[in-house]
């Protein structure tokens, strides 16, 4: 792949020594990990036996909060992302207002998830509230960048058409512009939502609602087969998503 | 094509009465769901908390500023480790996920009953907990420390890298396939002669596309114990030195912004 001999022989010399260095600066308590084997091992086998009923009102109570802020805040993040996505569209915005719109997105990608939800709980207090806020932001770095690259690459004979029957600019975005990024538009709020969901799962870790206070809690006090319950309960909610939203997406596009 | 006769007046619309009565039922159960949840969230706030936001926002705000920049000194080797967790993860997450998408791809599986479906669900299970889940799982069983750290970057990245590996392994040119077995090779020969210099560029690209994500991902493992620059932060937000904070946070936006921008560059300078 890389012709240059010295380049390749070069960057391979470089791995090395980054692994050298690297694999060195680890401190493995090898004894620890060795008797944590057997917790290891009893978590596998809790998959066998996951213990749903024990915490039932926890876990339903968690899973049911997931959902309802994945719902608000993907709706939400949805409506925010489409005026930022039109102020990032370069095609369409003045240059200040594309500049403004490119770094709310770059702020809202840079930043993790978790980190957001910090800040959060700590402005607005402990609740989903916290966590409606963090993904709803978290929507935007991803909607919005990519509904705007979308719309970069539409058709411009389309836009002009309208502009030329003497449309207003609501009515050429609405007319010229909108039926092109539809079906985009749906598939990516689709897939969003499946993100949100999996992220709601782990803003509960910090505070912010969701299941993943629950999932924290079992861990913390070894309670593995709580725990495996509430990820097989996560991981098929994940897959009835996808599964949905595969659907949905292949009839939209 | 349905049209409304308005007394001499014929006019076009869209969709029929009872088609549009529909799609209006639609938006209002679609309204319904949407005021319910918020309902709910409503519910389980603390609105006074809330109204009082703003000040304790710019409260916030006041005490973050100045940074404490001198606090920088102490977060490099942080940040080290940070990187070692996301790039050997990486790695290791490969060494798994290369066998697994060969497995999971239609077209190289060995056994499409048995093999095909068990490596499509470790990439599922793998890809549905995040990495914040599988290092507090990881903590809680081999104990805290950047070690825990690594596995559950690789354990996650294995589900990402092997999904997108083997949707590239069946997107491959059957003929230089055909080619290569024309040729009477074994199947270990037409699998490094025939497939792998096809799917090497979009190896490529996944394997920085994950390691920039993971960069992104290991510097928060450390607020449930998984090591790297996340301990500094968590520690940092238990005694409230927001200075620090501001540090911390600033530093993870340079890490992954540069990380953003090398990923970017070798993929552009790839296809």
């Amino acid at each position: 792949m890389i012709s240059n001999p010295a380049l390749r022989y070069g960057l391979l010399l470089g791995t090395l020594i980054y692994l050298y260095f690297a694999v060195g600066s680890y401190d493995v308590n090898w004894s620890r990990v060795y008797e944590g084997l057997d917790r290891g091992w009893k978590f596998i086998a809790a998959f066998s036996h996951p213990d749903f009923s024990t915490r039932w009102t926890d876990i339903s109570e968690g899973l049911w909060e997931s959902v309802i802020m994945t719902v608000t805040s993907t709706v939400a993040g949805i409506a925010i992302s489409i005026p930022i996505a039109l102020g990032a569209a370069s095609n369409l915005a003045p240059k200040p207002v594309y500049l403004l719109c490119r770094g709310i997105i770059a702020v809202s990608r840079a930043l993790h998830e978790i980190i957001v939800a910090i800040l959060m709980v700590a402005i607005f207090g402990f609740g989903p509230l916290a966590g409606f806020i963090t993904l709803s932001f978290a929507t935007i770095g991803f909607l919005a960048k990519l509904l705007a690259e979308d719309i970069e690459d539409m058709d411009r004979t389309q836009a002009e058409a309208i502009k030329a029957t003497g449309a207003g600019w609501l009515q050429w975005i609405n007319y010229g512009v909108q039926p092109q990024v539809m079906p985009r538009l749906i598939g990516l709020s689709i897939y969003r939502f499946d993100i949100n969901f999996r992220e709601s799962a782990v803003l509960g870790l910090v505070g912010a609602g969701g299941v993943g206070a629950t999932l924290n809690t079992a861990f913390d006090r070894y309670e593995f087969d709580t725990a495996a319950a509430i990820i097989i309960a996560i991981i098929v909610i994940v897959m009835a998503l996808e599964y949905t939203s595969s659907i949905v997406r292949a009839r939209v596009q | 094509m349905p049209v409304k006769q308005n007394n001499e007046l014929k006019v076009w619309q869209r969709r029929d009465r009872n088609h549009q009565l529909r799609v209006w039922f639609m938006y209002l159960v679609g309204v319904a769901i949407f005021m319910y949840c918020w309902f709910v969230i409503s519910e389980s706030t603390t609105w006074y908390f809330v109204y009082d936001a703003p000040r304790i926002a710019a409260d916030i705000g006041g005490r973050a500023w100045p940074p404490r920049w001198s606090y920088l000194s102490e977060l490099w080797e942080p940040l080290w480790d940070t990187i070692n967790v996301a790039t050997i993860g990486t790695a290791l997450a490969l060494v798994f996920a290369v066998p697994v998408a060969f497995l999971a791809a239609r077209n190289t599986t060995p056994n499409k009953t048995f093999l095909r479906p068990l490596a499509l669900l470790i990439i599922v299970s793998s890809r549905s907990i995040n990495s914040l889940i599988w290092a507090l799982l990881l903590v809680s069983v081999i104990g805290p420390g950047i070690f825990a750290g690594t596995i559950a970057i690789a354990l996650r990245s294995i589900g990402f890298t092997a999904k997108l590996l083997y949707e590239a392994i069946e997107e491959i040119d059957a003929n230089q396939v055909e080619a290569i077995t024309a040729t009477g090779a074994s199947r270990a020969q037409v699998i490094v002669y025939g497939i792998i210099p096809q799917i090497m560029p979009a190896f490529a690209g996944i394997v920085v596309f994950r390691w920039d994500i993971n960069i992104r991902e290991s510097t928060v493992l450390g607020l449930v114990g998984a090591g790297g620059i996340g301990l500094q932060l968590q520690s940092s937000l238990n005694i409230l030195a927001w200075p620090q904070v501001t540090v911390i946070l600033s530093l993870i936006l340079v890490a992954v912004i540069i990380s953003e921008w090398v990923s970017a560059k070798v993929r552009h300078a790839i296809i």
